[in-house]
């Protein structure tokens, strides 16, 4: 066996550069899967390291103004293990060298002791203490956005009074990991910042001596979180409860969770394709390693090798190919998963990163594709086996070809010899043409995949927040406000058009179907922040009922003319029945609109605003920022401009990288599926155009017999490729649908064009490849020799 | 004929591989007159240098040193695209073993050197000089051996070359189809008049032939010109 050893080693040091082809093919699906499954596992394992060492509260909930002594009844709930009640609001802050007033989220801490739950990774300094009501702790992205450093302060509208607050530490917390402002989609450091403050100062602050607003839970273990939460709100409705929330529903949370089943989801669909070529390939090349072979089975069958260390001899091939695959995989897989860690820990702000990925990824990804890549060689080395020594030595019977129906067409009588040749090699092996095309069209319909990203990122800015919105400013407020402030706002400096909105937390049921979701109301009809249909089409509000998303008609399986039933966690907390009137489609979450007046008559109350949207003059933004800075009771400031922009920004930074991993990855994909097709043809047909170039025929001519082959395969494969890129896109985006917001399908005709550019280059970096080796054709070698 | 230029000559071929150490002279010092219209048998035993000879006169090889003139075109002086140019206008080849395409018809097979010729004959026309008019849409395995070299010098002719090389035509058949085979050689040079070099081992073969070579050791060891050719007719062997 030791010299079968010897030339497998030669094999697949003679066949390398296909071996390197289909390796690298393997490598990338590897890669991806390495990657993602190692990037979800340090994720989940950071999350909860940090969680747990910081204690992260297991149950949410907020109140207008509960007394603190409750706290003790909350703690009774069966299954809870520690109760942190705080002050939550917000203020806003005057930051030098900004115009814009930027969103302080003002958290509490005890002045006394850590916080029971909750607690602050300080990065620097110390947590407030109770002598001096200024102080305070800044998160850190906050504070290095603004360039804050400890000792500075900072001015701030705490509850309509100008403090001016020192900055004692610079912390993290697991509960802003995605710390996003109100009125916010994305994170955004420079116009929202958490800030905490001692216990007492903030319910001074705040008229809230003796009370809190905002209450954390920390669960005993395998206790049903829903259960707690339908107790929490049973004690808190009565203080303004908004309803409480158990983790999964916490929004940074949510939003991290949901990172990490994305990336599960990336690891089972990309690495599939991947890995699925491989095979093919594998199939390919040993088809044709055991047809040139052929003679040498026979002589070491006649030798008396059994059938079975024939088959062994080849299966070892494969797995030498798929070990080299899975190494370099493993690898690249080991560095991305690394790379991607460290990205996601910078966005998510982990105070520390837990990379140790175990064993279990990389076992699972080398199982998986050395597995594709046996199945991939079955037949070939069940032909090896099978093959009858006798009959094994002798030569191939010479490929058998016959005239087609298709060769009496006129068109094809017409065309010359060499391209007969090439279409009838096409014609005369349907599997590996399919092969070939279809490994191509994978990789073009991967990088349409991957690049409709961006397109249908630029689709959901576009329509949410350009066709959608046409106020340029949002000024929200911490709680109701007497639709006056409208008026007022109106005559601030620069302020053209205004328009008032009102938002309700409510709960929405249909039957047993129950939604927590905000009702919000809206002029009739809307000049500036528009209910707006996907499709383009703004909506009128009826004088009565809801117009609701088409998420949540279909969360609460309702249609249009059927009643919902609106229970208001605000206020008089009045329940009624609305009809639906209408629904429209939206991208970003699932809202219900209706009447603004229709909203005060169900609300019993005076016609009321929590936020209104302006439409106002840049030249004067200065001058209103000033005034808005020092407005009292405003809980946000959004200026959309800077909305959409941060939006973009995040987007650019977090896609783009995974957009250009997988470029990498689909031209390794391409270069592999041509570089071995062309390779095989080169094998099985040098004779041939070494026959060609003696009779007359240039290199050029006979490089488009050989490559011809590849090139039309390719022209067949991108329009196939684009088409499997819609179909693998809106099999991603679906996977991808979330309550809070749907990715739209939407792919440009420049993704199409890109992606078949970017294939076209590896396609044809594979055949300049082949090409050289025509090159290299023994012209005198052929002569002399029977095939 | 004196006048005229003959169609190739060689000074001193000399061609030297060097395969690991071993340094194989094939040629050493060869000289060479091919006359417009001869036909020529090379004879000698394998290892003497025919097929190199023949390489280097077909621009399919170059000499270590030495001159070769085909007409007044020096080869040696080539590159490889001015040796595909030669071979593409000039030379016409037949192989032992055939080389035909096989995803080609006999009649594709012949258009594939007509399309790139200069100045080609019909391709039906070069299939019906060799006898296989009625076979022009068979493909390579649908033929017999000797029909099928047929088809290769149907392919060579076709262009209507100034120079016919054939490498042992015959080697791959029995004596009644390589008889076939050497018929239409020898009809392509009747009636086209083109100079031809056929190479061979098998001495019978050399009676058709104006001149005779015999290599040995890479040069002609012995020349003789026939007084009368042997139609191939009655070669046997």
């Amino acid at each position: 066996m030791r010299a079968l050893h010897r030339k497998l080693l030669r094999d697949l040091w003679r066949l390398r550069g296909q071996v390197l082809a289909i390796a690298l093919v393997m490598a990338s699906g590897v890669g991806v899967l390495v990657m993602s499954l190692t990037t979800v596992e340090s994720l989940e394992e950071t999350a909860v390291a940090y969680y747990e060492r910081y204690r992260f509260g297991q149950v949410f909930a907020r109140v207008e103004r509960a007394p603190v002594h409750l706290e003790e009844r909350l703690r009774e709930i069966p299954g809870v293990q520690a109760v942190q009640t705080r002050v939550v609001r917000t203020a806003v802050l005057d930051i030098d060298g900004f115009e814009e007033p930027v969103i302080g989220q003002l958290v509490s801490v005890p002045e006394r002791a850590e916080p029971r739950l909750n607690r602050l990774a300080l990065r620097e300094g110390r947590y407030p203490r109770g002598a001096s009501p200024d102080e305070a702790v800044l998160s850190e992205p906050f504070a290095r956005a603004h360039g804050l450093e400890l000792g500075e302060r900072l001015r701030a509208v705490i509850n309509g009074r100008w403090r001016e607050l020192t900055v004692v530490g610079i912390a993290l917390s697991p509960e802003y990991v995605y710390a996003i402002g109100p009125g916010a989609l994305m994170p955004d450091d420079q116009r929202f910042g958490v800030l905490w403050m001692g216990q007492q100062a903030l319910q001074a602050a705040f008229d809230l001596d003796g009370a809190f607003n905002d209450v954390s839970l920390a669960l005993l273990r395998g206790t049903d979180p829903e259960a707690v939460v339908d107790r929490v709100d049973d004690l808190l409705s009565r203080y303004g409860g908004i309803g409480a929330h158990a983790r999964a529903d916490q929004l940074s949370n949510w939003f991290l969770m949901n990172e990490i089943d994305q990336l599960r989801t990336l690891s089972t669909i990309l690495p599939t394709i991947f890995l699925a070529v491989a095979a093919f390939l594998t199939h390919m090349v040993l088809g044709r390693l055991v047809a040139v072979e052929r003679s040498e089975i026979g002589l070491l069958k006649a030798f008396g090798y059994r059938n079975r260390d024939i088959a062994l001899h080849y299966t070892r091939f494969v797995l030498g190919i798929g070990v080299v695959g899975v190494l370099l995989g493993w690898t690249v897989g080991y560095w991305l998963g690394l790379y991607n860690t460290r990205v996601y820990a910078e966005f998510y702000h982990f105070p520390f990163l837990l990379f140790r990925p175990g064993p279990r990824p990389f076992a699972l990804a080398a199982v998986i594709s050395l597995g594709a890549a046996l199945i991939g060689a079955l037949g070939a080395v069940r032909t090896a086996a099978a093959m009858p020594p006798a009959q094994a030595m002798l030569p191939p019977a010479p490929p058998l070809f016959r005239r087609t129906a298709l060769g009496r067409v006129a068109f094809v009588q017409r065309l010359d010899q060499p391209t007969r040749i090439l279409l009838r090699q096409v014609i005369r092996w349907p599997g590996r043409s399919f092969i070939t095309a279809t490994g191509i069209a994978m990789s073009v319909a991967v990088l349409v995949t991957s690049m409709q990203w961006l397109d249908a990122i630029n689709h959901m800015v576009n329509v949410y927040f350009l066709e959608a919105q046409g106020q340029n400013l949002t000024v929200g407020f911490a709680e109701p406000r007497s639709s006056e402030i409208t008026r007022d706002l109106s005559r601030l400096p620069g302020v053209q058009t205004t328009e008032p909105m009102r938002s309700v937390a409510a709960k929405m049921r249909n039957g047993w179907r129950e939604e927590r979701e905000a009702l919000q109301g809206l002029p009739a009809h809307q000049q500036l922040y528009r209910v707006h249909d996907a499709g383009g089409r703004s909506l009128e509000l009826p004088p009565e009922g809801v117009v609701i998303s088409t998420m949540l008609a279909q969360l609460l399986q309702v249609r249009i003319g059927e009643s919902i039933t609106v229970q208001v966690l605000e206020g008089r907390r009045p329940v009624f029945d609305v009809p639906v009137v209408a629904t429209f489609e939206t991208y970003i979450g699932s809202p219900a609109y209706m009447d603004i007046r229709a909203l005060d008559r169900l609300m019993r109350e005076r016609p009321s605003v929590t936020a209104v949207h302006l439409r106002v003059d840049a030249n004067q933004r200065a001058a209103l920022f000033q005034e808005l800075k020092t407005l009292p009771r405003v809980s946000s400031v959004t200026v959309k401009e800077a909305a959409v922009q941060t939006f973009r920004d995040t987007m650019a930074e977090t896609i783009t990288i995974f957009v250009s991993f997988f470029i990498v990855f689909s031209c390794a994909l391409a270069f592999g599926v041509t570089y071995n097709a062309a390779r095989i043809s080169l094998s099985e047909r040098g004779r041939e155009l070494a026959t060609l170039r003696v009779l007359g025929f240039t290199r050029a001519e006979i490089s488009y017999i050989l490559l011809g082959e590849v090139a039309l395969l390719t022209f067949v494969a991108l329009p196939l490729g684009c088409g499997l890129g819609f179909a693998l896109a809106s099999l991603i985006v679906q996977a991808f649908e979330t309550e809070l917001y749907r990715v739209p399908l939407v792919i440009l005709a420049s993704t199409y064009g890109w992606a078949i550019v970017i294939g076209l280059t590896a396609t044809a970096v594979s055949a300049f490849l082949v090409r050289r080796q025509v090159d290299r054709l023994d012209l005198i070698a052929v002569l002399k020799t029977r095939e | 004929m004196v006048d005229r230029i003959p169609t190739l000559r060689a000074r001193g071929l000399c061609k030297v591989y060097r395969t690991g150490e071993v340094e194989v002279h094939a040629l050493r010092g060869l000289d060479l007159v091919l006359e417009t219209g001869e036909l020529v048998v090379l004879l000698g035993p394998s290892g003497s240098g025919k097929s190199t000879l023949l390489n280097i006169l077909g621009g399919l090889d170059t000499a270590s040193s030495g001159e070769a003139w085909f007409l007044d075109h020096e080869l040696s002086s080539l590159d490889d695209a001015g040796l595909t140019q030669y071979r593409r206008d000039h030379v016409g080849f037949v192989f032992q073993f055939y080389n035909l395409i096989p995803s080609l018809t006999a009649l594709e097979n012949v258009a594939l050197v007509t399309e790139i010729a200069r100045n080609p004959m019909h391709p039906e026309a070069a299939l019906g000089l060799v006898g296989l008019g009625e076979r022009l849409h068979h493909f390579p395995a649908q033929l017999s051996g000797g029909e099928q070299q047929r088809v290769a010098i149907a392919r060579a002719i076709a262009k209507q070359p100034d120079l016919l090389l054939c490498d042992e035509p015959t080697g791959a058949l029995d004596s009644k189809t390589g008889v076939l085979v050497l018929e239409a050689i020898e009809r392509i040079h009747e009636e086209l008049g083109t100079t031809t070099v056929l190479i061979t081992h098998n001495a019978v073969i050399a009676d058709m032939a104006d001149r005779v070579l015999v290599m040995g050791d890479g040069r002609i060891h012995e020349e003789r010109r026939n007084a009368r050719r042997r139609p191939a007719r009655e070669v046997s062997w």
